[in-house]
């Protein structure tokens, strides 16, 4: 049924008809109303789900890690600093191989403190072993956290999954969107039965010691089941438009008018609604340009993504965050996608914009299409303010 | 596309203002993208909602720069920020402000309806949240909804009292620019 929904709101009603049994939370900025509104319905008794309230998203993370080592399906939700102080769990939690689905809130990253939106947070655990999925608009945050469950809890896989979606933009931005009913997404998230859990009757150690022997071998088998991550979220796509209705195609990339294009913006996120709408202007004057919006960043669709754009001539990445002292993040995986290929885009040059809630505008997309050209530039600045660029320290 | 920039300080109700507004349109059939910019996290602070709709799902993501429609909940805010920037040639201005205050000069076919916004409301809820009233002079000014759909909307969005009450204000804030 369609309902004019928050985004925080749909997260929350999404999560409960996945009917976690551990929730935990830190309650304070950066939070969101995802698990405020997820602590109502516990409150409300419409959830049967322990919801554990702690003093730092440290032991967030480090409770929903014991959740689901223990079996239980379980749900944390947190952004920018809150993600960071997660950080040395979140990677124990992908070493351990345990499928947490978390909502990440993307949002800038400190200092100078920002509470506004961009990728920096998401992006800077991209190493960290976790399965990760940007949303565009509500709709699809709403389905890939039905998604992130079916990917993360597979047998075969395993692993903890981000749902990211743009603070603000979405988190706090209503729209209609179309929440399934229940009886369909039991259907299609069957409940979680763990590959192995902690049990006194069968005791077994998470995580411990591993010396020289047996370390590269956790991270080599990690690293083999993204290749099957790669293969298993088109199959889990295509039981999902089965059953709801909805076709994320393959749901690694979303291709808008590439075909034919001679210029393409690669982005991830919410901006690629706006991007789509430069596209159809552009478009009705006779530009041949077009999007591809990565949906899954970890894994790294590269074969995808080399399919898509080895005929395109001149390819633009947007990026939301930076990788200081190197090229952005999301541009150096396009470039590598196409590294000793004989196929390639002429010219793949690498923008970035939205850092700490700087708008990206209409006329931000169309600028960039604009100095798209044969000659290729790399880590440009959008939107930048020459002003503030001229002060100096001391004067 | 029509696109609405609600202007106020932070606790005034703005993100209220866009989410009853968006779920007015939703309850009429039209899309809408209903979202808040804050300035600073605090009280009283200037900040602003948006509200796009169109007659297909809503895509741009960005704030809203060229208004059909700017409702202004604080009147003092016109002081510091050009409230009307971007304003489309026949856009229009609900403004609150005091009964009988003068209206802001603006181009040829724009208008601007200045409406006792916090006085309706004073009256009504008790309180001076005038922007209920000034959602009701949206929908009077611009043609945009229907007076049911909006009380729908506040049905949906408050209970007992408090519903009664922006109910009223809501009609009051409707009438005042039926009236003229």
């Amino acid at each position: 049924m369609k309902e004019f929904l928050e985004g925080s709101q749909v997260i929350a009603k999404a999560v409960k008809m996945c009917k976690p049994g551990v929730i935990s939370a830190y309650p304070i900025t950066p939070q969101t109303h995802i698990v405020e509104e997820l602590a109502q319905m516990v409150a409300d008794g419409h959830l049967d789900s322990q919801f554990v309230n702690v003093e730092s998203e440290h032991s967030a993370a480090s409770v929903v890690l014991g959740a689901v080592a223990a079996g239980v399906r379980s749900f944390t939700a947190t952004s920018s600093q809150g993600l960071f102080l997660m950080a040395e769990v979140i990677f124990n939690i992908a070493g351990m191989r345990l499928p947490v689905i978390l909502s990440c809130a993307n949002r800038a990253i400190s200092a100078p403190i920002s509470i506004w939106n961009d990728h920096q947070d998401s992006v800077s655990l991209r190493d960290s072993g976790w399965i990760q999925l940007y949303a565009e608009n509500l709709q699809e945050v709403a389905d890939f956290h039905f998604m992130a469950y079916r990917i993360g809890e597979d047998k075969s896989i395993m692993l903890p999954v981000m749902v990211c979606m743009d603070g603000f933009i979405l988190t706090h931005g209503m729209e209609p969107v179309d929440m399934p009913e229940q009886e369909k997404v039991d259907r299609f998230l069957p409940p979680y039965k763990a590959l192995y859990k902690l049990d006194p009757a069968e005791p077994v150690s998470m995580g411990p010691l591993a010396d020289p022997d047996y370390y590269a071998e956790t991270r080599f088998a990690i690293q083999e089941t993204f290749k099957d991550v790669l293969a298993l979220i088109p199959k889990v796509s295509d039981e999902f438009k089965s059953c709801f209705g909805r076709d994320y195609k393959d749901c690694l990339v979303e291709e808008y008018h590439v075909k034919d294009a001679q210029k393409v913006i690669v982005a991830m996120g919410s901006v690629c609604g706006t991007i789509k709408e430069v596209v159809d202007e552009l478009r009705k004057k006779g530009k041949k340009v077009g999007l591809l919006k990565i949906i899954s960043y970890r894994p790294f669709p590269y074969a995808r993504v080399f399919q898509a754009l080895k005929d395109v001539p001149q390819v633009a990445v947007l990026d939301k965050a930076v990788s200081l002292g190197a090229y952005a993040p999301l541009a150096s995986e396009i470039k590598t996608a196409f590294f000793g290929k004989k196929k390639s885009p002429k010219v793949i040059s690498s923008f970035v914009a939205g850092l700490g809630g700087r708008d990206i505008t209409l006329e931000s997309i169309k600028e960039i299409f604009s100095r798209l050209t044969q000659r290729e530039i790399n880590l440009e600045f959008i939107d930048l303010k020459p002003e503030l660029l001229k002060e100096k320290y001391g004067e | 596309m029509k696109e609405i920039r609600i202007h106020a300080r932070a606790g005034q109700g703005a993100i209220t203002t866009a989410s009853l507004l968006g779920y007015a349109y939703f309850l009429k059939g039209a899309y809408a993208y209903a979202f808040p910019h804050f300035g600073a996290a605090r009280m009283g602070a200037p900040m602003n909602a948006f509200v796009r709709m169109d007659s297909k799902p809503v895509r741009v993501r960005s704030q809203i720069y060229k208004p059909d429609y700017v409702i202004i909940i604080d009147q003092t805010l016109m002081r510091n920020f050009n409230c009307f920037s971007g304003l489309k040639e026949n856009g229009v201005v609900i403004l609150n402000d005091k009964e009988g205050a003068s209206a802001p000069k603006v181009k040829a076919k724009q208008k601007v309806f200045v409406v006792p916004g916090n006085d309706i409301a004073l009256k009504t809820i008790g309180k001076p949240l005038g922007n209920t009233a000034l959602v009701g002079s949206f929908a009077a000014a611009t043609g945009e909804l229907n007076l049911d759909i909006l009380i729908e909307a506040i049905k949906h969005r408050f209970s007992a009292k408090i519903q009664e009450a922006n109910i009223e204000a809501v009609k009051q804030g409707f009438q005042y620019i039926k009236k003229g």
